[in-house]
């Protein structure tokens, strides 16, 4: 009798925390969307921003965080893919795999802020490469590396080893094997876990602070030669993202719509993160019938 | 027949790249190994110079409580970093010790209250919360939670208090996805034996479930620890930036990340206020690292008792 | 019969050797899961490896063309054309072209069925389109799949039956043109017609190639091999025509075996 009205209370409690969870999602996501959307119009994603007045957009942080994020993807992919397949497919257990698993794992633990103020030391200062896109990437990619290489092993992991006997068996390198049999199944997930990884990135203003920079200079959309300074594609250029820009503007406080913009800015931020996020299944599960279908 | 027992004989296309290949990817690993590295050697390296070059001492650096790295007293800078470790230890164990209810309460209703609707409505809660970035919970934390602080006790608002809610919310996915995990990885074996004896499901869950996931547990508390202890920028919008000890909750303070990304870009390289900085930056690499060796022995001693 | 150790028949000098190992230890750490196995491959017949559950006879049969390389450590010789394949100045790759191998579960490639035969033909650089749809079509016919096949050959591979996706496998293994066929319990994932239809293909396929199969399934072993070698806890303890093996035993042991009697 009373260890059942202790279950029923316990239950009782148990649904009221999910619910209050539930509510805290819909409360932020409902905040960002009801004083997000209605800022969105083309000439906010579009125009540029301005620092003290009123009416600026968010054109060219969007663009930077798309240019950042392919140009991390581009680095840091072969780098994981290399690493993830060493680890998955040579390594033998012992000492030295574990040590080797156990730096990455720091790395994937490290707070991005520490990655930023590594980037800023290594890059900007020591190889002299100043806030560019370039430093903003390169950080992005240590930030980056750790949960893209155990992604990618997770996948390798996940392919039977028959494959492997069978490329082996017809004289096939094991590298050979790995790269044109194994990686191929393996690319639905890879897939899935590099769209997700694409996210974070995205969202990622803390490691940047420090190596894309600040600031935001006026770009010339007609332009593409990445030598020229105002050219978008110029990887020497400072580059605020629109992560960045949201800390940035409310932290600073001189604009007068920095609310605004910011409300816009993080609808924006939300809905790329929440379309990597359908877009990730989505394409894992369509590749994945892709592959096995007749 | 002799061309067959050559061709045994002489490397095959296929044994080179087997070699490049192997190299190839383990100079992949070693480029990630090197950048552990890197990040280790250039961070406390310049974290060592307030005690080398600067002459401040260990002692006073940890425990001292006035921040006026311009100032200098006695030959060394004012650098008592007090404020910001209490203030980020402060921040990290209450919005854990929050979050720890809501995320076994949230984790047990996917794995043993409703475990098939739970999952359906919770698990892309989570995801959902993972994803959103930090400063979008920064804004919010400052639109929303610090006017409400402002209102509720007065003053600015902002504070260790503002700071702690807005992490709360960050930790809690975290806390929780890696809950279920250990919940779930209890047999479920032990469930109906314990249902079979006539306990009730609450009772199953206090005194078996969670009992035999407490390792598990323990682990998740400490990644939502650690994940706390370095997020920089939603905490830096929210919790004041003032370099005092946060003796009231709700009273502008700072921990160590948020003087950081105010810091760095407002102090010349090599000055005293400086290196101060990436001192504080040193500390934030070393509880990093002993909140994962906090995690390796709680595994290693949850597994010894199995 | 006799109580003796072993019986392992020596042949003379009117057949063939194809494979010949000599004092062939293999261990797993410190346990040894082959003592000294002397045995010789004949050429162009089927010899069947049989022995109960942990004998030893897959462990045998995967250092032959070395698969075992790096999972357990192989001592002793095993000569093929006067070249000790386990030592050093080994190219397994190439090595491995003229000893395949096909395994328990079929394995099909996430591939086309085309592609699964010329994936490993192109690798060991047979690229000549005309060469290559030469190859896989014998290849086909002669693994007994052509004609099952023959108008989806660009479909994958993985929509085959379990049948034929074993064909599939000892298509992709033939098509390199090897003298030997290492077989590792071909049928066990195979329904009866289809275990049928593979035997038949094997006994087709002696003609050109040496064969060594290891089955569970001693009416198998009986019906398709030419020579049998009984396992049993490491050692080959007969090894002698198939005939000889299944109705005269020389060792009490295979006796017990082949009749049933064995564990």
């Amino acid at each position: 009798m009373n260890a059942k009205k202790i279950d029923k209370f316990a239950t009782g409690i148990l649904y009221t925390i999910a619910g209050i969870v539930v509510l805290i999602l819909i409360m932020l996501l409902g905040f960002i969307i009801l004083r997000g959307v209605p800022q969105l119009s083309w000439s906010f994603l579009t125009s540029p921003s301005n620092a003290f007045s009123a009416g600026g957009g968010i054109g060219i942080q969007l663009f930077n965080s798309l240019y950042l994020l392919i140009l991390t993807m581009l680095i840091s992919l072969p780098i994981a893919l290399g690493a993830s397949i060493y680890l998955n497919e040579y390594a033998k257990p012992g000492m030295i795999t574990n040590t080797v698993r156990t730096m990455i794992e720091i790395l994937s633990s490290l707070p991005s802020v520490v990655v930023g103020l590594f980037g800023f030391l290594l890059f900007v200062v020591q190889f002299k490469l100043s806030f560019s896109i370039v430093s903003g990437a390169l950080a992005l990619t240590v930030f980056n590396l750790p949960l893209l290489t155990r992604s990618i092993e997770e996948a390798l992991k996940a392919i039977s080893n028959d494959q492997r006997n069978g490329g082996l068996a017809l004289g096939i390198s094991k590298w050979e094997t790995v790269t044109k049999i194994i990686l191929p199944a393996a690319v639905p997930s890879i897939v899935s876990g590099l769209i997700l990884s694409a996210g974070r990135v995205f969202g990622e203003a803390a490691a940047l602070i420090y190596t894309a920079g600040q600031s935001a200079p006026a770009l010339n959309f007609g332009n593409w030669n990445p030598f020229d300074i105002d050219s978008p594609l110029n990887p020497m250029r400072p580059a605020e993202t629109l992560a960045v820009h949201i800390w940035k503007i409310n932290s600073e406080g001189i604009m007068p719509d920095a609310a605004a913009v910011s409300a816009g800015s993080a609808a924006v931020l939300i809905i790329v993160v929440l379309l990597f996020n359908l877009s990730a299944r989505w394409l894992g599960r369509t590749l994945y019938r892709h592959l096995t279908a007749s | 027949m002799d061309k067959i027992r050559a061709s045994i004989l002489t490397p095959s296309r296929s044994s080179k790249l087997e070699r490049r290949g192997k190299w190839l990817s383990l100079l992949c690993l070693g480029s990630i190994c090197i950048v552990v590295i890197a990040i280790f050697g250039f961070i406390t390296y310049r974290g060592l110079a307030t005690f080398t070059t600067d002459h401040v001492s260990l002692s006073k650096f940890l425990t001292g409580t006035d921040w006026n790295p311009s100032v200098s007293k006695s030959g060394a800078p004012l650098v008592g970093a007090l404020p910001m470790i209490a203030g980020s230890f402060l921040i990290t164990i209450l919005a854990t010790a929050l979050a720890i209810p809501f995320a076994i309460g949230t984790a047990l209703m996917m794995t043993d209250v409703t475990p098939k609707t739970g999952t359906r409505i919770l698990q892309p809660v989570l995801e959902l919360l993972v994803g959103i970035p930090s400063v979008v919970y920064g804004f919010v934390g400052l639109t929303v939670v610090v006017p409400a602080m402002r209102n509720i006790f007065g003053g600015s608002g902002f504070g260790i208090l503002s700071g702690t809610f807005v992490l709360f919310v960050m930790v809690l996915p975290t806390i929780t996805s890696m809950t279920v995990d250990a919940l779930t990885s209890v047999p479920k074996s032990f469930r109906y034996a314990s249902l079979a004896l006539g306990a009730t499901r609450w009772q199953t869950i206090y005194k078996v479930v969670l009992r035999s996931a407490t390792p598990g547990i323990l682990t998740a508390i400490v990644f939502g620890m650690a994940r706390a202890f370095g997020e920089a920028l939603a905490v830096q919008m929210v919790v004041g930036n003032a370099t005092l000890m946060p003796y009231s909750l709700v009273a502008p303070a700072s921990t160590l990340t948020s003087v950081l990304t105010t810091g760095i870009g407002n102090t010349v390289m090599g000055t005293a206020q400086n290196d101060a900085l990436w001192s504080l930056a040193l500390i934030l690499l070393i509880m990093s690292l002993t909140f994962n060796l906090a995690i390796h022995l709680i595994a290693n001693r949850g597994s010894l008792k199995r | 019969m006799t109580t003796g150790n072993c019986y392992i028949l020596k042949f003379d000098s009117k057949q063939e050797i194809a494979l010949e190992t000599k004092q062939l230890k293999i261990f797993y750490d410190e346990y040894e899961a082959i003592s000294a196995a002397d045995l010789q491959i004949p050429r162009f017949k089927i010899t069947a490896l049989i022995g109960a559950s942990g004998s030893g006879k897959s462990t045998f049969l995967r250092s032959l063309n070395r698969m075992n390389d790096g999972i357990a450590s192989v001592q002793g010789q095993i000569w093929y054309r006067d070249l000790d394949l386990n030592s050093r100045e080994i190219d397994v790759y190439a090595m491995r072209r003229q000893i395949g191998m096909v395994f328990q579960r079929p394995n099909p490639f996430p591939k086309s069925i085309y592609e699964n035969i010329t994936f490993a033909l192109e690798r060991h650089g047979i690229t000549d389109k005309k060469e290559l749809d030469e190859r896989v079509e014998t290849a086909l016919r002669q693994a007994a799949l052509w004609d099952e096949v023959k108008d989806k050959l660009n479909k994958s591979a993985l929509a085959l039956s379990g049948g034929q996706a074993q064909r599939l496998c000892i298509a992709r293994a033939i098509a390199l043109k090897p003298d030997i066929l290492l077989l590792d319990e071909p049928a066990s994932a195979l329904d009866p017609i289809s275990t049928a239809q593979l035997e038949e293909t094997l006994i087709n396929l002696k003609q050109q190639y040496t064969i060594v199969i290891v089955t569970h399934n001693l009416p198998q072993a009986a019906r398709i091999s030419d020579y049998t070698a009984h396992f049993s806890q490491g050692v080959v303890v007969e090894f002698n025509g198939t005939t000889e093996t299944f109705t005269q035993p020389k060792i009490a042991l295979t006796n017990e075996y082949v009749s049933g009697d064995f564990g």
